[in-house]
């Protein structure tokens, strides 16, 4: 497929590794000659370099042939007015970055329609509500939804003193009766998809797929499960508290935020009057100390230095804040923040890319069984993916045992209505079923690719 | 640095080469000519086996290359390439000497058309075909090539392309490295697979046509007589005329003629620079030798093969320009300076880089005049990058030094100071055939083996436009990281 992606920021590069990397054709514009340089050097992309909503530029890019548009400059009006101008001049869809919240409330169906945009994307927001999805339960590290949220995968990471520690994963099924399914296993750098002989190790970051009632019910018996966030300190008025700040006052949590900046308080509080917005420095002990953090249930850094929110983390982790929530941006420093023990990391970009890049797996495959939902699991090194299955799939009616799966794959649950299963060897896929599969080292696009 | 991947696509190269050796061992076989073809087979054996067991040793999961692993890719490549491809030439005797052997196949795929023999003729044909289709695997470069073939060298394989192709900016056509590899070969093989029909067409001979095109869509130059194209009729000397002319033209154009932009293509001012410049440089020397030949066509003929054949650095002639008036020997030797456009296979400092110069110059004396303006280089109709303008700048005063540093250690040789200025001139563009004592009806035989080596290490300076060459014998670019 032809991409063109606009802007090559932060999110930007993430988006155009991960399309590229998918084999995507890809053409990125910047107004930035040095950007697009770097760019060109590091990923085997085309660079065009101007302003993207100068159709000499977009015409540069053959914006005429591109299935795909993705803006994501700095200026949601640019944003729209890039994806307005390559959709007139035949993109077949387009996908502004519009984060400003001021867009996002009842008037971004009217601006979508008019703009004939295929998509917006806000990544705070994304952000904000995956952050909240931790906090309602923070026994968890992480936590996708599938299918209207009646199936989870939640990553927990075990602790080296776990009951889980030296157990194999038949043992651990036949201990703890519920319906679940180990299904991704993370050790050091290494992501295993494991069998029954597995034997799990203190330290490991596991991954479940089930039903929330069900792993309700396993964390009680592991006796890991923590209860749900009640008060919460945010650092940082950025965007993405401000989401934050709205879904947990929506859902009756107490927020308090820390910002530096007066001026931004002010606005804070004039649009959040639920919120008790406190004007200081977030790097003094001595302030979050006076604000409570020993007595808060969780803590959430997001300001928008990455080095800022993991030193300040690190200090409320050691208070024994029981959820701590740190924002990072750049890789490298979140997989250092993990070795710091910092466990719940959130990052806006990677988010976002995961999906655009299920988006445009999809847009390609447009007919069988598309994907649905792709997240990365474990450090971006499994995917998962949702199906819904097509009458014309081929193996409809024939047990999971008797079809003939790669290595390296599994069906990870099977949503029938909206009942969700944990699939065994003797479950069937049904035409309009939804499937879960999970996928190491290999790149599904179809749900016929599982089978050899 | 990544040693084990510059070594891994080295010996990909050498098994490449292998299989185009193939090519010249069937032309072998179909005129009975049993020595050279065991030659080549010897050498074929010896290279994939070679090339087998070192891409098995080096083989690596880490296939990340900088900037500093493409370079040495590239020079690396380029001397095994040379290496092996001179085996055939010393084992079946037609060059027994292993220096003349090497100095022929590095003229070969450097696309110079260089050459020691003094009787072309006698060798046989399958060694005349493999000397010419270096020429056609040099032109586009073997790396291109491997990168259209082999299936994902590497992400960032835009490091080894920038490294090979020639001119100051490389843009992709593409937004895939391969697939822009690709579309090159392509074009590059209709417009040989043109010329050859071109030539049937006139009544030349199938393995003269093969040989012609092969020298024409190079650059390159090699003949097979004596007399280089003159016994050919006036129609066959046109049709390689225009043809040099259209190889010298940046294959970005033909890509953009391809995908109906044609306007766009026309637009380029570096093509019209060089139909200019190919177009006065004609004038000026058909008016110098009017007295010369006895008609008009004759004249106009012999300049405009002449200005083709050195501005596109292919080094065919039809005439022994070293007899003409000393005004037309200037022009020539000035032309081979200037060399094709960038993102053509000619050789020379390319005509954009000439343009931006020039440019630039005419820019420092207004900035002189008038102390406060401000003005950037304009060039295509934009305003040029200042780092472009800079490098180019850097990649003149390079390319004078090295020059100059071959032309100084030509001086042991006993030869005039125009035999080894204009030898130095031609090896160091890709031309060929230079004046006086190696002018086009001559070879370079006369030089002593030391002489050889250097105008051997000056062809693959020129081919690879110095960078590559030089900073694979700086030590640092071996370092380890």
């Amino acid at each position: 497929m032809k991409i063109a992606v606009v802007g090559c920021g932060k999110i930007g590069t993430t988006l155009l590794s991960n399309l590229a990397n998918e084999g995507h054709d890809i053409v990125c514009i910047d107004s930035d000659s040095a950007v697009i340089e770097e760019i060109t050097n590091i990923y085997d992309v085309m660079g065009v370099c101007g302003n993207g909503a100068d159709s000499d530029v977009l015409s540069e890019a053959e914006i005429k042939k591109a299935d795909l548009l993705v803006s994501v400059t700095d200026s949601d009006e640019l944003n729209m007015l890039i994806c307005f101008i390559g959709k007139s001049m035949g993109a077949a869809h387009t996908i502004a970055r519009i984060r400003n919240p001021e867009y996002n409330d009842r008037s971004l169906g009217f601006l979508r329609q008019k703009l004939q945009l295929t998509d917006s994307i806000n990544p705070e927001f994304i952000a904000a509500r995956e952050i909240y999805n931790i906090l309602k339960f923070p026994s968890a590290v992480n936590i996708e939804t599938f299918s209207a949220r009646n199936f989870e995968m939640i990553e927990i990471k075990l602790k080296p003193d776990s009951q889980l520690d030296g157990m194999s994963i038949l043992d651990m099924r036949r201990k703890y009766q519920a319906k679940y399914l180990v299904c991704a296993v993370q050790r050091g750098d290494t992501a295993f998809i494991p069998d029954g002989r597995f034997v799990l190790r203190g330290g490991d970051k596991i991954g479940l797929t089930a039903s929330p009632a069900e792993i309700q019910k396993l964390l009680k018996m592991l006796g890991i499960l923590q209860k749900k966030a009640r008060s919460v300190l945010i650092l940082g008025a950025s965007t993405t508290a401000f989401y934050l700040s709205k879904l947990l006052l929506a859902g009756g949590n107490s927020v308090k935020i820390i910002e530096k900046d007066h001026d931004r308080c002010l606005a804070f509080s004039n649009r959040l009057p639920g919120a008790v917005v406190i004007c200081g420095d977030g790097a003094e002990q001595e302030l979050l100390i006076e604000e409570g953090i020993e007595s808060t249930d969780a803590f959430v850094s997001l300001t928008g230095m990455d080095e800022e929110n993991i030193l300040i983390s690190c200090f409320a982790a050691a208070q024994n804040v029981p959820t701590v929530i740190t924002k990072v941006n750049r890789p490298e420093l979140a997989s250092m923040a993990q070795k710091l023990g910092l466990d719940i990391i959130i990052s806006p970009k990677k988010s976002t890319g995961d999906i655009i890049t299920g988006y445009a797996r999809a847009l390609e495959n447009s007919l069988g069984s598309s994907v649905e939902t792709l997240y990365k699991l474990m450090d971006g090194s499994v995917e998962a993916l949702e199906f819904s299955v097509q009458e014309d799939f081929k193996y409809i009616n024939i047990p999971i045992k008797e079809m003939n799966l790669k290595s390296n794959i599994l069906i990870a649950g099977i949503i029938k209505g909206r009942i969700p299963i944990i699939p065994s060897g003797d479950d069937v896929i049904n035409a309009n079923d939804k499937v879960i599969v999970l996928a190491s080292e290999t790149r599904l696009q179809n749900l016929s690719d599982i089978i050899m | 640095m990544n040693l084990k991947m510059v070594l891994y696509t080295t010996a990909r190269i050498m098994q490449t080469e292998a299989l185009f050796m193939l090519l010249p061992l069937a032309v072998s076989f179909i005129y009975g000519e049993y020595d050279s073809a065991q030659s080549f087979i010897i050498t074929i054996l010896t290279v994939f086996i070679l090339g087998f067991i070192i891409s098995r040793v080096t083989h690596t999961k880490n296939r990340v290359i900088y900037a500093k692993e493409g370079f040495a890719i590239v020079a690396l490549a380029w001397l095994m390439m040379s290496f092996f491809g001179a085996l055939p030439f010393v084992i079946s005797r037609d060059i027994p000497s292993y220096v003349d052997a090497f100095f022929e196949t590095v003229s070969g795929f450097t696309t110079t058309g260089a050459s020691i023999l003094n009787d072309v003729e006698a060798v046989s044909k399958g060694m005349l075909f493999w000397r010419s289709f270096t020429h056609w695997i040099g032109g586009m470069g073997v790396l291109v090539f491997v990168m259209a073939v082999i299936p994902n060298i590497s992400d960032r394989s835009i490091h080894i392309m920038r490294a090979e192709m020639p001119g100051p900016v490389i843009g992709k056509l593409l937004p895939r490295a391969k697939d822009t590899a690709k579309i090159l070969y392509l074009i590059y093989i209709v417009l040989t697979a043109a010329e050859i029909l071109f030539l049937l067409a006139g009544g030349m001979s199938l393995f003269d046509s093969l040989i012609h095109s092969f020298g024409t869509a190079g650059t390159g130059g090699f003949g097979i007589k004596a007399d280089s194209v003159s016994s050919y009729s006036p129609y066959i000397q046109w049709v390689i005329t225009i043809f040099m002319i259209i190889f010298g033209i940046n294959f970005n154009l033909f890509y953009l003629i391809l995908i109906h932009r044609a306007k766009t293509a026309f637009k380029s001012s570096e093509f019209w620079w060089y139909i200019g410049i190919a177009l006065s440089a004609t004038a000026v020397i058909a008016f110098n030798i009017r007295g010369i030949y006895h008609n008009f066509s004759d004249t106009v003929r012999n300049s405009a093969f002449q200005v083709a054949s050195i501005l596109t650095t292919t080094g065919f002639a039809t005439a022994n320009f070293d007899t003409w008036p000393e005004l037309s020997k200037t022009v020539l030797l000035l032309l081979m300076f200037i060399g094709g456009c960038a993102g053509s296979t000619a050789g020379g400092l390319k005509v954009s880089r000439v343009v931006l110069l020039f440019r630039t110059v005419k820019r420092e004396i207004n900035h002189l005049l008038h102390p406060r303006s401000v003005s950037a280089v304009r060039f295509e109709g934009k305003p040029a990058d200042i780092k472009t303008v800079m490098s180019v700048c850097v990649y003149f005063v390079f390319y004078m030094l090295c020059f100059f540093t071959i032309l100084l250690l030509l001086g042991f040789e006993p030869f005039s100071f125009e035999t080894n200025f204009s030898a130095t001139a031609s090896c160091f563009n890709n031309v060929g055939p230079g004046l006086d004592g190696v002018g086009p009806m001559v070879s370079y035989s006369g030089y002593s083996p030391f002489s050889k080596i250097i105008l051997s290490a000056a062809m693959l300076l020129g081919r690879l436009e110095i960078y590559p060459l030089i900073l694979a014998f700086v030590p640092s670019t071996w370092n380890k990281r």
